[in-house]
């Protein structure tokens, strides 16, 4: 049978405010256990909630991100269900009037096409703390740092109909959030997380399978194995004549499965509510224009603009704009190097592969804008060749000192006086009597393949350093005689 | 010096006469020759209280003018006391020592006054007779074999049997005004948001407001100032610019509209209540006023909604009770289910537990529309009721219960009768508007209330109406025999 896959996602990005959605206490990672709470965090008796404003504000400008309707009026409400590091008996989340209503999103896939998914809402809610099964000696630890931290839920329609749209939306949407600075993206930390809800039915049925929850799906690499393994899964189900069960999975890494967490039945009631404890939020149009006019340049207009600008093709302008480190860090290269095409060249190429061996973030990359441009201006006049280029940039990569000191220390400096290399070309011709007699013999185009020894031999001679755009021509004369 | 209104005492501590010291402990004493019969007090905080009836001293000394300074006063047992036990009179709470101060105690605290304990209230202000304690039911100073009403059973009662001068209350449905008219003392219920519930254990957030417990509307007037106000704690509190509750104390009642609705005076009602209820208002037409028949037609539809919505936000409230962080949990929990069952089973008393499970049906998927979301609607209609009956008259009135205080153990067997308690009370409360019961006559020596109820935020005219009434009769100067002869 062939099969239609189709996911929908839910992906809880934690809003970077200073401190928790309902309380004052800081939000942060790995603090000590229990020490960044307050009264509210911690559900004591007679605490009660008192609304962040900041992270309304990112609430409102991702919707605007999303081109989404903004609830004029957001009810919070109670979800309860009881957990121990749950220490409420509830989660205030966000029911029938989320903050952000309907919206979309524009996704370039791999073959260029674009491919719209549609956003069901978006709404705040307050995280969870953490139990701790390790080191209690049989009993469990929590800790309720992360309890009440800002979440933003963003939910999609099921659109999507692979796993590689499924990540490019993800991509989409991590790009944004940190592009708004409304999420600082770390979804090794916990801060960006997905849940993927698959269903397959065959090509050309209009209404939806049932569906499986795959839940905190934290890596782009995991979303597209998780899938692959769940569709696989569900595919040879069908096939056998048998039927899904709708439940909860837990994607596990290790060994390439997803295992059930809990089915439909075992599914709490969990009698939403709304809640008493804080008003509705009332948003002004005023307000909700005011934060309109804060967003920065989105991915996608970046990506124009750097097509229009920069003469880029559209696949360097969206990798260059999926993050807003890498684009601000590109434009720092092209304005000093003067040469788009080849900024965009070394920042995708040499730059994020030495990103990705060391596994450092751009932000953080030890060759930074400024001195990348100047390199790459050395390139364009012509002080030293792509090849040499790529040894300063090691060096400079390594801490020896910037472009110019790397390239006058180490004596790296294009050889450019023809006369010089005149010299040169006929010192080995000299040497290498036999092949320029045999060169002189050949056919043209024979000759022509000839020449790569000559120029091999040029390049050896001056240690990379002789320019091959002057180098060419003069061998070419010399040969000839 | 047990007698005396919240001024005079003000007035005495300036002249000398006595010190903050001398007043506490006086009071102090006569809790301990009179509260074991009563048994309105959890906790009493001795050596608290007098080591800040000597800083009040100096307050005083220093010429502070605050008239709250100095002044005995007790808090009831749910409002979040720092380092001081708070158990909502539950065994869920019964070693709960918070790390806080809600913001009603710590108003009364700023302001100078001195408290002597938490009182004794129905677990989880749960309840109409205050029989619902983990601590054993009140008693009526009036007679000790009735119930004092609830769920302030234990402020009412203090104040009555002057333990102390003054007390806070919480009112979720009645619960300040119905223990007052039972008692004879004047009880106040804001407007919901004009005090904070910060600290304040919840019962039903929507619908629970603290106030005032005193002898007199001008004593209530003095507390109210103290806690009143924005509090930037409780979102739902509100930023309407409070008043001086005292300044308008005097004004004549010239003119003043009473409006009666008919359904407050129904077959429900006790005859004789009727009669001290009517007798009160003839009492306010001598002073100028004028009497409105009006209509509040979805009162009968105010205990069906009450009884669904304030146990859902309870089922939800109480949630947090788990055995995991503080109060009570179960010995030896096999696994977590059993931790949860055992410790909420046994922490929590009958009534807090059916309400809770009461609660969790009305809100469980399927019968959220039919329950919670008609309720929300009759409310509605309910608050309309009040708004238009307030455009037409002042204050509204009627009897605070159908009956004086009943004996005790009469209907903890039938919790519809003892959930009828609360018919006259809980629909000021569906609406949010502010209420008060007063002082108004005795029948067979027990108490009887007359309830005056407000606009939103004129708190300040109902102390007026209320105080004006007390300056022209003495029922809310009587104290109980028992009191005085033991």
């Amino acid at each position: 049978m062939n099969w239609e896959i189709v996911i929908g996602l839910e992906i809880h990005a934690q809003l970077s405010t200073k401190s928790k959605l309902f309380s004052g206490a800081a939000v942060g990672f790995g603090a000590e256990p229990n020490t960044q709470t307050a009264l509210v965090d911690l559900g004591m008796p007679g605490s009660l909630p008192v609304l962040n404003k900041e992270a309304l504000r990112m609430a409102v400008m991702f919707g605007h991100a999303v081109n989404a309707e903004i609830g004029m009026k957001s009810v919070f409400a109670r979800k309860n269900y009881f957990y121990p590091d749950l220490p409420k008996g509830y989660q205030t989340s966000q029911m029938d009037d989320p903050i952000v209503g309907v919206g979309h999103l524009d996704i370039t896939l791999e073959d260029g096409t674009v491919k719209r998914v549609g956003i069901t809402r978006a709404h705040l809610e307050e995280d969870a703390g953490k139990s701790l099964h390790e080191d209690f000696h049989g009993m469990t630890g929590i800790d309720l740092n992360r309890s009440s931290t800002p979440l933003l839920e963003i939910v999609s329609e099921p659109d999507i109909r692979s796993a590689k749209e499924a990540v490019a939306y993800v991509k989409m949407i991590h790009s944004i959030v940190t592009y708004l600075g409304i999420c600082d993206g770390n979804m090794a930390e916990g801060s960006m997380r997905c849940d993927v809800n698959i269903s397959l039915r065959p090509k050309g049925q209009q209404e939806y399978g049932t569906r499986t929850e795959i839940k905190n799906v934290n890596s782009f690499r995991f979303i597209e194995k998780a899938i692959h393994t769940e569709v696989e899964r569900q595919a040879d189900i069908l096939e056998d004549g048998g039927r899904i069960i709708q439940e909860t999975r837990l994607y596990d890494p290790e060994k390439d499965e997803t295992r059930s967490m809990r089915s439909k039945e075992d599914a709490n009631d969990y009698r939403y509510f709304p809640c008493p404890d804080l008003l509705p939020v009332i948003l002004t149009q005023e307000y909700v224009d005011a934060i309109r006019a804060t967003l920065p340049e989105l991915p996608a207009q970046k990506a124009q603009r750097f097509m229009s600008e920069y003469k880029l093709s559209e696949y360097d302008a969206n990798v260059l704009s999926s993050s807003r480190d890498m684009a601000n860090y590109f434009e720092v290269v092209t304005q000093a190097a003067k040469n788009p095409k080849l900024s965009a060249n070394w920042v995708m190429g040499e730059l994020s592969k030495l990103l990705n061996q060391n596994q450092i973030d751009i932000i953080d990359a030890p060759v930074s804008a400024e001195n990348l441009g100047l390199l790459l201006q050395r390139i364009e006049d012509n002080t030293i060749n792509g090849k040499t280029a790529k040894d300063v940039f090691q060096a400079i990569w390594d801490g020896e000192g910037t472009a110019d000191e790397i390239i006058e220390n180490k004596g790296l400096k294009q050889v450019t006086d023809t006369k010089a290399i005149e010299e040169m070309i006929q010192t080995i011709l000299d040497a290498n009597q036999a092949q320029v007699d045999q060169y002189r013999a050949a056919e043209p185009d024979k000759q022509k393949k000839m020449t790569g020894f000559f120029v091999g031999q040029v390049m050896k001679a001056s240690q990379g350093k002789a320019n091959p755009s002057l180098v060419n021509p003069i061998l070419i004369k010399l040969l000839k005689g | 010096m047990h007698s005396q209104n919240i001024t005079l005492l003000a007035q005495k501590l300036r002249a000398k006469e006595f010190s903050s010291v001398e007043l506490t402990q006086h009071f102090l004493d006569r809790i301990k020759q009179f509260d074991t019969s009563i048994n309105s007090f959890i906790t009493i905080t001795e050596e608290k209280a007098l080591t800040a009836a000597k800083i009040a001293d100096t307050r005083i000394s220093n010429g502070e003018k605050n008239p709250l300074i100095g002044i005995p006063i007790a808090h009831k047992d749910l409002f979040c006391t720092q380092n001081t036990l708070t158990t909502c009179a539950s065994k869920m709470l019964n070693n709960f020592v918070p790390p806080y101060e809600s913001t009603v105690t710590q108003r009364m605290l700023d302001s100078g006054s001195i408290m002597l304990g938490k009182t004794n209230m129905d677990e989880f202000a749960m309840g109409s007779s205050n029989e619902n304690s983990f601590f054993g039911s009140v008693k009526n100073p009036w007679n000790l074999e009735a119930v004092p009403g609830g769920s302030s059973g234990g402020s009412a009662a203090a104040v009555a049997a002057g333990l102390i001068v003054a007390a806070t209350g919480t009112d979720t449905g009645g619960s300040i005004r119905q223990p007052a008219s039972f008692c004879g003392i004047t009880g106040l219920k804001p407007t919901y948001g004009r005090v904070s519930r910060f600290g304040m254990i919840a019962f039903a957030s929507s619908l629970d407001q603290a106030g005032p417990m005193a002898r007199s509307a001008e004593d209530c007037a003095h507390i109210l100032n103290s806690i009143a106000g924005f509090d930037e704690k409780d979102s739902t509190s509100s930023e309407a610019e409070k008043e001086d509750y005292t300044a308008h104390l005097n004004q004549p009642l010239t003119g003043l509209k009473i409006g009666l609705p008919k359904e407050y005076f129904g077959d429900a009602l006790d005859q004789e209540v009727a009669k001290v209820t009517l007798d009160a208002v003839k009492e306010f037409e001598k002073l100028g006023a004028t009497i409105v028949d009006i209509s509040l037609p979805n009162l009968n539809l105010s205990i069906p909604s009450y009884y669904v919505i304030a146990p859902s936000e309870a089922s939800s409230n109480l949630s947090r009770f788990d055995g995991v962080r503080f109060g009570h949990r179960c010995d030896d929990p096999k696994d977590l289910l059993d931790m949860y069952m055992r410790s909420r089973s046994e922490g929590f008393g009958a009534e807090v537990q059916k309400r809770i499970m009461v609660g969790t049906y009305a809100l469980s998927e399927g019968y959220y529309d039919a329950y919670y979301l008609k309720a929300q609607k009759i409310r509605r209609l309910i608050k309309q009721d009040f708004v238009d009956a307030l455009s037409q008259v002042d204050v509204i009135m009627g009897p605070v219960a159908p009956t004086t205080a009943f004996k005790l153990n009469s209907k903890t067997q039938d919790p519809v009768a003892m959930y009828l308690e609360d018919i006259y009370t809980l629909s000021v409360n569906l609406a949010g508007i502010p209420a008060m019961s007063i002082p108004a006559g005795f029948i067979d020596k027990m108490p009887v209330g007359l309830q005056i109820m407000g606009n939103y935020f004129a708190e300040a005219k109902l102390l007026n109406v209320a105080h004006q009434f007390q300056q022209n009769t003495d029922w809310h100067t009587q104290t109980p025999t028992l009191a005085e002869g033991v």
